[in-house]
């Protein structure tokens, strides 16, 4: 009723003055904004706990030998030996093999599903497929990538009996293609059917319309997309601990051949960082907290290109 | 008023007209000599809604036609059937009949690709390429097998377009950064390129300003010389003012389109034969 009559109160400057002054906002309001703000608080606050927590960790590794002295240096038992090299070494062949595999066939499976399957039953039993896919948990993955990719490579490889670089990139693909067919198709969506019509309209085909205008004005979309997956595959440990990326035991020379390194035994930066978080020497936990800081960077840097291309290129309709 | 009588064999003896509603023997105010499209029987379907039925009528050659009538009355859904763009549109169906030419549009041996490079069309919303002003135009008879010089064609299509002076020193440019009249301007330039024998235009005004409306108005004037040109407008006065015929359409009880009354534009506006066509050209009704 108050606010009824408020309404009813003539417009003069006083009655106005009146009526949009002197209110301030109800202590309610300021709660339940605090409350909003612990939440944030809360999730942030152990995130940079932790990363604080393992930066401080790490410290002894970097005065004690440097960047390059622990990034340069291969396995060990010897914790001041110790470094990552051949874990970095084996993550970027895994990416690349990823990459090469994931971005033809993830865009192909995007185009398909978006250009070229008519919206029925089938399609969508399809694409509700490939987001379960992408909710599938790595480790499942792993053990597909065992069951499948090892066995195919034993009878060739006969230095580790398939468990190779190799089968750890297909294992590592089959893990990311559902997300890459997923953000590939929202980006292809976002792409305004104006465009496509356009196309068509000046007797273009389908396959001339995808290519020429659908595909390039979707790239950016796509190229992120593809990126903040490297970026979740850098970081993907139990698949690639299934198909054999063996820290423990490594009896890897320095001086290993190329073949060697990619048909051989060898380990990616997240099993390392796994093996070393299980010696129970006291030497080893720096060494783990430095590996997971390298990891971080790798990683956050990868997102950041993501965005720089994505803010660079990405198109609004 | 700037309605240009068309030239008929016998203009002074219009058949009578009797419009039964959807019973797809709408009237014809006169049988046009050498039509470029014979709708016979013409129903359209969005899945299980009829969205047109028995549609019947003749579309003449360079002349511009214009399909008038309000919200829902399907002018736009026979645009998009004339160049079968609603092949592209999923639960799209059709059914009677269409000849383009005399040829059946709809027989399994037409390539709807080849159709769309014949038939033209110019949309709603100007819609560049987010390329340069040249690939916009260039890109038409590109993937149609244009061997000539394409520089040249280029710039015909554009002059033809009457946007050339505005662009020909900015031709690396993005077609979107033009203002929405030269968008659309470009985007006509665009559908001239590769050689076509109908425009088809879905209310190719709707978005633009009266004095870019007016460009384009004056630029079909033009146009129709050497093409066929179909123009769904919403604007009364547009109609009547840049076309040659006029078809008038309504939606039906069950809310399918249906055509009322078609015949020269001068005729459909100062001299409708059906009530329902003087009520809506006079502002009663829609």
């Amino acid at each position: 009723m108050a606010d009824a009559a408020r309404l009813r109160t003539p417009a003069t400057t006083a009655a106005v003055q009146r009526a949009l002054e002197g209110h301030t906002r109800p202590w309610s309001e300021y709660i339940f904004q605090g409350l909003l703000f612990m939440a944030l608080l809360i999730s942030l606050g152990f995130l940079l706990w932790l990363l604080g927590d393992i930066f401080i960790r790490s410290l002894p590794v970097w005065t004690d030998r440097g960047v390059g002295g622990f990034v340069g240096s291969n396995l060990s038992s010897d914790p001041l030996k110790a470094g990552i090299a051949q874990g970095l070494f084996g993550s970027i062949v895994l990416m690349g093999i990823v990459v090469v595999l994931v971005l033809p066939i993830g865009i192909a499976a995007a185009i398909y599903l978006e250009e070229y399957a008519t919206d029925n039953a089938v399609t969508r039993l399809l694409n509700t497929t490939v987001r379960n896919l992408a909710g599938v948990p790595a480790v499942v993955y792993g053990l597909l990538g065992l069951a499948v990719f090892v066995a195919i490579m034993k009878p060739v490889d006969g230095l580790n009996n398939g468990r190779n670089l190799l089968a750890g990139g297909l294992t590592l693909a089959i893990v990311v293609l559902p997300i890459v067919i997923i953000t590939a198709a929202e980006a292809l969506r976002s792409v305004p059917k104006p465009i496509r019509e356009a196309g068509f309209g000046v007797g273009a085909t389908k396959w001339e319309v995808v290519r020429s205008h659908v595909l390039p004005y979707a790239a950016p979309g796509i190229f992120t997309g593809v990126i903040l997956t490297i970026a979740r595959a850098f970081g993907e440990t139990a698949p690639l601990l299934l198909v054999g990326a063996a820290a423990a035991g490594f009896g890897q020379a320095a001086n290993a051949t190329v073949f060697e390194r990619v048909f051989g035994p060898y380990t990616a930066l997240p099993t390392t960082i796994f093996s070393w978080a299980r010696q129970p020497q006291e030497e080893f936990k720096a060494l783990t907290a430095a590996a997971i800081v390298v990891l971080l960077a790798v990683v956050l840097i990868i997102n950041a290109i993501a965005i720089i291309l994505r803010n660079r290129y990405e198109r609004r309709w | 008023m700037s309605v240009n009588t068309p030239v008929r064999p016998d203009p002074s003896a219009p058949p009578p007209l009797t419009v039964r509603l959807g019973e797809g023997d709408a009237a014809q105010a006169a049988e046009i000599d050498d039509p470029v499209f014979e709708l016979h029987n013409f129903d359209a379907f969005y899945g299980t809604f009829q969205a047109i039925r028995g549609i019947t009528m003749d579309v003449a050659p360079n002349k511009i036609t214009a399909l008038i009538g309000p919200s829902g009355s399907g002018k736009s859904t026979i645009l998009r059937w004339l160049n079968r763009m609603n092949d592209l549109i999923p639960g799209a169906t059709m059914g009677g009949e269409v000849l383009y030419h005399g040829v059946n549009l709809f027989d399994k041996r037409v390539d709807p690709v080849e159709v769309r490079r014949r038939i033209g069309m110019v949309f709603q919303k100007p819609n560049p390429f987010p390329k340069s002003i040249y690939e916009n135009v260039a890109f038409g008879p590109r993937v149609a097998g244009f061997k000539g010089k394409m520089d040249d064609l280029v710039e015909e299509s554009l002059r033809r377009a009457a946007i050339w002076d505005e662009v020909k020193d900015k031709l690396k440019q993005p077609g979107t950064a033009l203002s929405g009249g030269q968008q659309q301007r470009l985007c006509i330039a665009r559908a001239i390129a590769v050689q076509p024998d109908v425009i088809l235009m879905d209310e190719p005004c709707s978005a633009l300003d009266p004095v870019a409306t007016l460009r384009i108005e004056e630029l079909m004037w033009e146009l129709k010389q050497n093409y066929t040109i179909v123009i769904v407008t919403h604007n009364m006065q547009q109609a009547a003012r840049a076309s040659d015929q006029t078809v008038f359409m309504t939606m039906s009880e069950d809310r399918a389109g249906v055509l009322v009354e078609t015949g020269p534009t001068a005729q459909i506006f100062t001299n409708p034969q059906n009530k329902l066509t003087e009520d809506y050209v006079s502002g009663r009704f829609g």
